[in-house]
């Protein structure tokens, strides 16, 4: 083999060819796409939501129509508390746990493990009806702290922070254990700040989940006081009236918006934190 | 630490957690069964052993076969499409490729966005005849479609969304892993001559089997999961071509408060996750043999 | 809607708090969640189809619990007779009209014109909708319709625009008491039938299940020079055609029709004695004529009595614009809308069957069958 031919290949196997690059860039543009049309629709006044004329005058209309025919502040405001609410007890919670089962043994461990790995299967609104009749039994239906319950133990979490937990170095722990540090100091001081890159990852994809999570906040949520951006989507667009896309558009830019300018800014971070948690 | 005190200290460290997850996953279960052979069909006044009565019921329930069906077809369609397409899209972006950064946000854009929200857009790109799917199919000669109020495309439609939802989300998983695997590997096979084919098929591909499994059972759950959009685009018309069996359960429990019927779909939910993870674990078990 | 609505509420020692619960599907499952969670609302607005279940379910209380004086009587009297008809049952009044409309036609004049025909004179019989129909739809070289005669939405809930059809043709699809249906009667079939035929035989009505949230936008974009659908959306339409548009009554056959349709006000059961009084106050503040005739302008649902169109205000709106009037004067042909007990779901049936006959996969009467042999067995329990 000659050394042209060789550099030719790893040419091939490092840099993406041509046609390579246009399939990337024409699956990019037709996924954007909904996203694009959202940003014309929602700029442009509501005759122009169906034709795509270059000289259409820009409106912030649509924004302050939405912004008025709904409680999104509100909303707003229901859908930080609850996502936040949930992030803190799923860390605490789980971080628990997962110390429980990557650090001790015990009676019992693996069908507790077993147990826990139903829930990555079986979510809450599978058990939709049941969950509700627990919720409605316990009088927080309508509530935000209802909405969240059920998600208050993730197993995805107790899952990554176990096999975290499970690759630090037990010469670190032996360390602090002479040290004379018990063993929620050793949680505190030794494991939770080299499992960063778990958390992190973790808490990226719980927000993102739980802000856009509907169907359990659709049942339990009755009015305003619970109700999530989500659900009061959905509610908007399906008036009797019909669809008014322009308006639609804005309270969907609205409600995507924190989440969106989230992932712009901290792409980077996101890909890294998963690759770091060594989720395989 | 004593044995027996270690013991304990671990059952503390869990109960918080447990509390949550057998109340609202592992209590249920069981109310739900329990719940399926009990009350009657229309919740009358006092709950009464009925046998199998509800189980019967189901299985004479077309709109029940018909939302299974849908369900099984979405996802065959869904699991190894949204699947195929994130290898690729984690493949194309690891690489040395032109606007890398902004195909790596366009992929993973829908995953941010909330299908309730999305779904209204969609109904735009689907509407008839202005929509601009058909604007598109008219400019290359074909007749506008009514994708979803046609029955033999309705399903098809609300399938694509979901793809489109969940293929990016997965490729975050699949780059990750693609990243921590050894730059010694790509030399090797540089040196050895081995064309990108080659290459992905027989180092990448095996080497990626762990996060395969992981995607896969993800895709699998999802594609129980995922029915925000139908609630949207077609309530599982026209004349239930696109429902699925979470929607039509939610139908059933919420709209008909039918919750001895509910609870029967919910036990055959129940099964087929059961069986998805049972698959899990053998799949698991064989062929992750790289550590 | 509410918020200016209570900013002027004349009984300072009742506070409203209106609670926005979206369309009229979440709304009935949120009071029924509410109220089996035991926190009932005090009062909603709910579809008047719902009665039946509400009543099942003991969610709500008569207003005849209320009505103690002549005022009172009178009160009750001043709606519409059409839009009492759902919410009377078993010689009570169980809810109030608040937000009723009916099916109107909304067309085309351009188009109209641009066919050749008069403007001003909209179908008035189901030969004239077909003939006209075939006049208005174009196509293009290539034979693809560039404009459909007439469109009528079949998403969703089909059974209120098919009650078009079959009141038209003489039929009645359920008995006052709710307990049977008669879905395969010939004359239903016929209603099916023909609506069938308008896409599949005169090819004057887009093929498949036709979207109910984009059909007013279909209209405004030139997609059909005719559509069916409720009153509420006059204003929209008014506000938003980029061309001279009328309103017309649905064309008849054996006779004209339309179902109501629309929410009416319930007081729930459970609700304290003093918060059910208050919200009967507020139910007969909200009807009184001023705020029924404002209501009907804002959005072009029907103002419930008589006397709100006799109000200056809705006299004025209906000078400088018409087709306002037109629900109204639908009325005396208006029936109940289809409501049964175990509604959600009998209605489920309906709308499957005819959603499967639409798109073809059923002939009209198989699929009027179907429906009938599932409703039967739903309402056996309530015979």
């Amino acid at each position: 083999m000659n050394f042209s031919d060789s550099k030719d290949r790893s040419h091939r196997l490092n840099n993406a060819g041509w046609l390579t690059t246009l399939g990337a860039w024409v699956l990019a543009i037709a996924w954007v796409l909904p996203l694009f049309y959202a940003l014309w629709a929602a700029f442009h006044p509501a005759q122009y939501a169906t034709s795509f004329s270059l000289t259409a005058p820009l409106t912030l209309e649509n924004f302050s129509a939405a912004w008025q025919a709904a409680p999104f502040p509100r909303y707003f405001f229901n859908t930080i508390v609850l996502v936040l609410m949930i992030l803190v007890m799923q860390l605490v919670l789980c971080t628990l746990a997962a110390y429980a089962f990557a650090r001790y043994t015990f009676f019992g461990s693996s069908v507790l493990f077993s147990l826990m790995l139903v829930q990555l299967m079986v979510m809450p609104e599978i058990l939709i009806v049941r969950n509700y009749q627990t919720l409605s039994s316990l009088g927080f239906v309508d509530t935000l702290f209802g909405i969240g319950l059920p998600y208050f133990a993730s197993a995805f979490a107790i899952f990554l922070l176990r096999q975290t937990f499970k690759t630090i170095p037990k010469e670190l722990v032996e360390a602090a254990q002479m040290e004379g540090a018990s063993t929620l100091q050793i949680l505190r001081h030794v494991y939770i700040p080299l499992a960063k890159p778990t958390y992190l990852a973790f808490s990226l994809v719980s927000i993102s989940h739980h802000w856009n999570n509907f169907l359990w906040p659709l049942v339990v949520s009755n009015s305003q006081e619970s109700r999530p951006l989500t659900v009061g989507l959905q509610v908007f667009s399906s008036a009797d009236q019909g669809i008014d896309w322009s308006i639609i558009s804005a309270a969907t830019l609205l409600t995507a918006a924190p989440l969106l300018f989230g992932f712009l800014i901290f792409q980077r971070q996101f890909v890294q934190s998963f690759m770091r948690a060594g989720i395989k | 630490m004593t044995p027996t005190s270690s013991h304990v200290q671990a059952y503390l460290l869990l109960l918080p957690a447990f509390v949550f997850l057998v109340g609202f996953t592992h209590y249920p279960a069981i109310g739900t069964l329990i719940d399926s052979v009990m009350l009657a069909l229309r919740g009358g006044r006092a709950p009464a052993f009925v046998g199998l009565d509800n189980y019967q019921a189901m299985i004479q329930d077309p709109v029940f076969w018909k939302s299974a069906t849908n369900n099984l077809w979405f996802a065959l369609a869904t699991i190894p499409a949204s699947m195929a397409i994130s290898i690729v899209m984690a493949l194309w972006v690891n690489e040395k490729i032109a606007g890398r950064q902004f195909l790596r946000m366009s992929y993973f854009l829908p995953t941010v966005m909330p299908m309730i929200a999305v779904a209204n857009i969609w109904i735009f790109f689907y509407t008839p005849d202005y929509g601009l799917i058909n604007q598109v199919l008219q400019l290359v000669g074909i007749k506008s479609q009514n994708f979803l109020g046609d029955p033999n495309l309705a399903l098809m439609s609300v399938t694509i969304v979901a793809i489109w939802k969940e293929a990016g989300f997965f490729m975050i998983f699949y780059l990750a892993a693609l990243q921590t695997l050894s730059p010694s590997f790509r030399e090797a096979a540089q040196i050895e001559g081995a064309s990108r084919w080659y290459f992905f098929w027989r180092i990448q591909w095996p080497l990626l089997m762990p996060t395969t499994i992981f995607v896969l059972v993800n895709a699998l759950i999802n594609s129980v999961r995922m029915v925000d959009h139908i609630f949207v685009m077609t309530n599982g018309g026209p004349n239930n071509a696109s429902s699925l069996l979470l929607f039509y359960l939610y139908e059933v429990g919420f709209k008909f408060w039918d919750r001895g019927y509910a609870s029967t779909l919910t036990v055959v939910l129940l099964a087929i996750l059961a069986i998805a993870g049972l698959m899990q674990f053998f799949l698991l078990d064989r062929k992750t043999h790289y550590r | 809607m509410v918020m200016r609505l209570t900013s002027k509420k004349k009984n300072p020692n009742v506070v409203v708090k209106p609670v926005y619960a979206g369309s009229y599907q979440e709304t009935i499952v949120k009071s029924l969640t509410a109220h089996k969670s035991g926190k009932p609302p005090t009062a909603a607005i709910l579809l008047s189809t719902d009665t039946f279940t509400l009543i099942d379910e003991e969610a709500i209380v008569p207003m005849n619990t209320f009505v103690k004086t002549d005022a009172d009587r009178q009160w009750l009297k001043s709606f519409f007779p059409a839009f009492m008809l759902n919410g009377q049952i078993d010689n009570k009044t169980w809810g109030i009209p608040f937000q009723r409309s009916t099916v109107v036609m909304y067309y085309n004049k351009e188009a109209f014109k641009a066919a050749g025909l008069d403007p001003e004179k909209a179908p008035t019989t189901w030969t004239e909708l077909v003939e006209m129909g075939t006049k208005l739809t174009k196509r293009d070289p290539s034979g693809n319709v560039t404009q459909w005669g007439i469109q009528v939405p079949s998403s969703g809930f089909p059974y209120w625009l098919f009650q078009g059809f079959t009141t038209q043709n003489d039929a009645i699809l359920a008995n006052s008491g709710g307990t049977t249906v008669a879905f395969d009667d010939l004359k239903t079939i016929e209603a099916l039938q023909f609506w069938m035929d308008l896409s599949q035989k005169y090819k004057i009505h887009p093929p498949g299940v036709v979207q109910w949230g984009t059909t007013p936008r279909d209209f405004m974009e030139g997609k059909s020079a005719m559509i069916w659908t409720t009153t509420g959306n006059l204003t929209n339409i008014r506000k938003n055609a980029p061309f001279e548009f009328g309103v017309a009554m649905l064309p008849g056959n054996t006779r004209l029709g339309s179902p109501t349709g629309g929410g009416n006000f319930f007081i729930f059961k459970n609700a304290p004695e003093k918060e059910q009084q208050a919200a009967y106050e507020f139910a007969k503040w909200l009807t009184q004529p001023e705020r029924a005739a404002q209501w009907s302008i804002d959005t072009g649902y029907v103002a419930v009595s008589p006397a709100a169109y006799e109000t200056p205000a809705l006299k004025t709106y209906a000078g400088e614009f018409p087709p306002a009037l037109v629900a109204r004067d639908q009325l005396p042909h208006a029936v109940a809308e289809l409501s049964t007990h175990d509604n959600q779901r009998v209605t489920k049936a309906l709308n499957d069957g005819l959603q499967a006959g639409l798109t073809g996969t059923k002939t009209a009467e198989q699929a009027l069958k179907d429906a009938q042999a599932e409703a039967t067995r739903l309402l056996r329990p309530y015979q």
